[in-house]
């Protein structure tokens, strides 16, 4: 009896070391969380692109999974629990708001690597990566700011983070430049994806007088607004073409297949490292989407001439001189803003009328 | 400044979706049966109200299939309700949890598809809010001034008397359950049709709920369902039309401000049953109390 348990045991113990030596041959397995449905036409439906694209460079080598319209909080760390122990060794969480619970699912499995978008905390085994979506908000800025005749542009923002703030700022400035007479409304929806109040915001916005709006939210919603009211606006994270030409005059794309066909190649020959990576228009992760025809032959040549100035680092979105909201001095003529303080941004610059939320 | 009259408009679009829903939950409750599944009614109203408007380029054949579909949730919680005397609210609560998860599976294809555009009705609004407008009158008469709406109320009230008087207490509180569930259906549709002109999932996002709180709100009176919408549709607006036009709200404080409301209204209530004046609380007798007639 006794020595059978211990074959038994020592079988067991052979099958559990023998293990790691199969893994070897076994597929990388690779989960995805997400914010929204894969289906919303913007942010989440991009980053499922990516997927697909590392299916198709990959192929038999990887294998993906992912878990859609996950909230932010407590059923994050669930899912990202979930899909730990189900043989993930690579897990992608798409959203600002999986921060805390990326960093914690982490420290309980330290052997996979965890890519967590558009944060800022860092352990071991979590990279953060993120896109310089200010630098697409430069050109659909200028855009606007060109294709407004009531001079009002408008912004439907989804949380006060520095995120979405950089973008605010950034699209303002730049159609300030062009218009000095562009104003700038704000509403915020305190949601990544809420269709109904993502309309809403939008109507609120068109009934205030803006013709031509930005939104930083996931849905086709307020695309689906303004075509109704004749107002203008651009795709976010996803190009939104089923609207072109008209409500969408441009778009922002996020292209992330570069980065994760990168950085899953660098986990299947081992040289994975935790970083921090913040790519824009010049790596081609932010992308500008076909501007349409609405949009004037000259104001186009503009808002392209920018985006090349950009892309090859001559530009700056931030440069000075710029001052703050309250007055106050930011950065002095020719400066331009660092990364330490765009990833902290919380003010508005001059001349943005609209308060920010405490 | 902001436009009163342009808030209005918006607040009346606001409104709509929650004064259906509550218009046929409200009948429902007077019949003495409480359907905590106006979520799920109306979830299932917007998938099929935009499936069929998307299939044949009609939004009026849309708002009737949402009616259709509707009707068909709601005869589940009847069943179940009705004939084999189950819990209402567990029931209903399910109803809810149904139709949210059976809309996320079917609405798959459906998502990131257009809707087709609807005509104006007078006035440039949407017929679907001049159709919710009418619908209060029409209910409070059928209520209060018609004889099905009295025997309705008397099945209400006190079904085991009803019986006694020789009413089919069971078919009328099926065909009120049956009207909920057609009236919480196009009020989900309008959400999918009207307001964002596309489907997502879980897209009608507590507006169900917030229906079930009108009622309580309104003191089981169409009139008062009426107020209870435009408030809760109000501050949504408002809220966002402040933001527009630069001022600084607090988000959370309007949001909550609804809720709040029914809270005060429901402790005065009890604060004046309490002390004796009659005529406060006007929930209806029968109000979730199972009937199985004996004899």
């Amino acid at each position: 009896m006794k020595r059978r348990t211990l074959l038994g045991s020592a079988a067991a113990l052979m099958a559990m070391s023998a293990m790691p030596a199969f893994a070897q041959d076994e597929k990388l397995k690779i989960g995805f969380i997400y914010v929204g449905p894969v289906g919303d036409g913007g942010w989440t439906y991009q980053h499922d692109l990516a997927r697909q694209a590392l299916e198709k460079e990959y192929g038999d080598k990887i294998e993906t999974t992912f878990i859609e319209s996950v909230p932010e909080g407590a059923d994050a760390e669930r899912a990202l629990t979930q899909l730990a122990l189900s043989g993930n060794k690579m897990i992608f969480a798409t959203s600002f708001g999986f921060m805390d619970a990326t960093i914690n699912v982490a420290k309980k499995f330290p052997d996979i690597k965890f890519e967590h978008a558009t944060g800022y905390k860092r352990a071991e085994n979590v990279a953060t990566y993120d896109a310089r979506f200010y630098e697409g908000r430069a050109v659909i800025g200028t855009i606007a700011g060109r294709m407004t005749k009531s001079n009002k542009i408008g912004y439907i923002g989804s949380f006060p983070i520095p995120e979405v703030i950089q973008g605010i700022n950034s699209a303002y400035i730049h159609a300030k430049k062009v218009n000095p007479d562009v104003e700038m409304k704000v509403v915020w929806v305190y949601s990544w994806f809420d269709p109904a109040k993502e309309a809403d915001a939008a109507a609120a916005l068109i009934a205030e007088g803006v013709d031509v709006f930005m939104q930083h939210t996931d849905s086709t919603a307020p695309l689906a607004k303004a075509q109704e009211a004749g107002a203008l606006g651009f795709g976010q994270a996803s190009d939104m073409a089923a609207f072109a030409p008209s409500p969408r005059i441009a778009s922002i794309i996020d292209d992330w297949s570069p980065y994760y066909i990168k950085r899953v190649g660098q986990v299947l020959d081992g040289t994975w490292k935790s970083e921090g990576t913040w790519a824009g228009i010049g790596d081609g992760e932010v992308v500008i989407g076909e501007i349409t025809e609405v949009v004037p032959a000259e104001v186009k040549a503009e808002a392209e001439a920018l985006k090349a100035a950009i892309a090859s680092g001559e530009h700056h979105p931030f440069t000075g001189p710029l001052k703050k909201q309250d007055g106050s001095d930011w950065l002095a003529e020719g400066q331009k803003a660092t990364d330490e303080e765009l990833s902290g941004m919380n003010f508005y610059v001059e001349g943005i009328t609209a308060p920010m939320p405490k | 400044m902001i436009d009163p009259i342009a808030v209005f408009i918006l607040l009346l679009g606001a409104a709509t979706p929650i004064l259906f829903a509550a218009l046929g939950e409200l009948v429902t409750e007077r019949a003495g049966v409480l359907n905590l599944g106006v979520e799920g009614m109306m979830i299932g109203g917007a998938l099929a109200g935009f499936a069929a408007a998307h299939a044949t380029g009609s939004p009026a054949l849309g708002f009737a299939a949402a009616a259709i579909a509707g009707v068909v949730l709601s005869m589940i919680f009847a069943a179940l309700t009705q004939f084999l005397l189950s819990n209402q609210v567990a029931t209903g609560l399910a109803l809810t949890l149904f139709g949210l998860g059976l809309t996320a599976m079917f609405g798959k294809p459906y998502e990131g598809v257009k809707a087709p555009t609807m005509m104006a009705g007078p006035l440039g609004l949407n017929p679907m809010i001049w159709l919710g407008l009418l619908m209060v009158p029409a209910v409070w008469w059928g209520l209060n001034r018609s004889r099905p709406g009295l025997i309705l109320r008397a099945v209400g009230e006190n079904h085991d008397a009803a019986h006694a008087l020789g009413y089919p207490v069971r078919a009328v509180r099926i065909a009120a359950i049956a009207f909920g569930g057609a009236m919480a259906g196009m009020g989900g549709a309008y959400i999918s049709i009207a307001t964002v002109l596309q489907w997502t999932e879980g897209m009608t996002a507590g507006a169900g709920w917030i229906a079930l709180a009108i009622v309580v709100f309104a003191q089981w009176n169409p009139w008062g369902v009426l107020a209870g919408a435009w408030l809760f549709g109000g501050v949504t607006v408002l809220q966002l039309r402040l933001q527009a036009a630069g001022v600084a709200v607090p988000v959370q404080l309007l949001t909550m401000a609804p809720y709040l409301a029914t809270i005060i209204v429901l402790v005065l209530i009890s604060a004046r049953q309490k002390y004796g004046r009659s005529g406060g609380g006007s929930a209806p007798g029968s109000l979730g109390k199972p009937f199985h007639a004996l004899r």
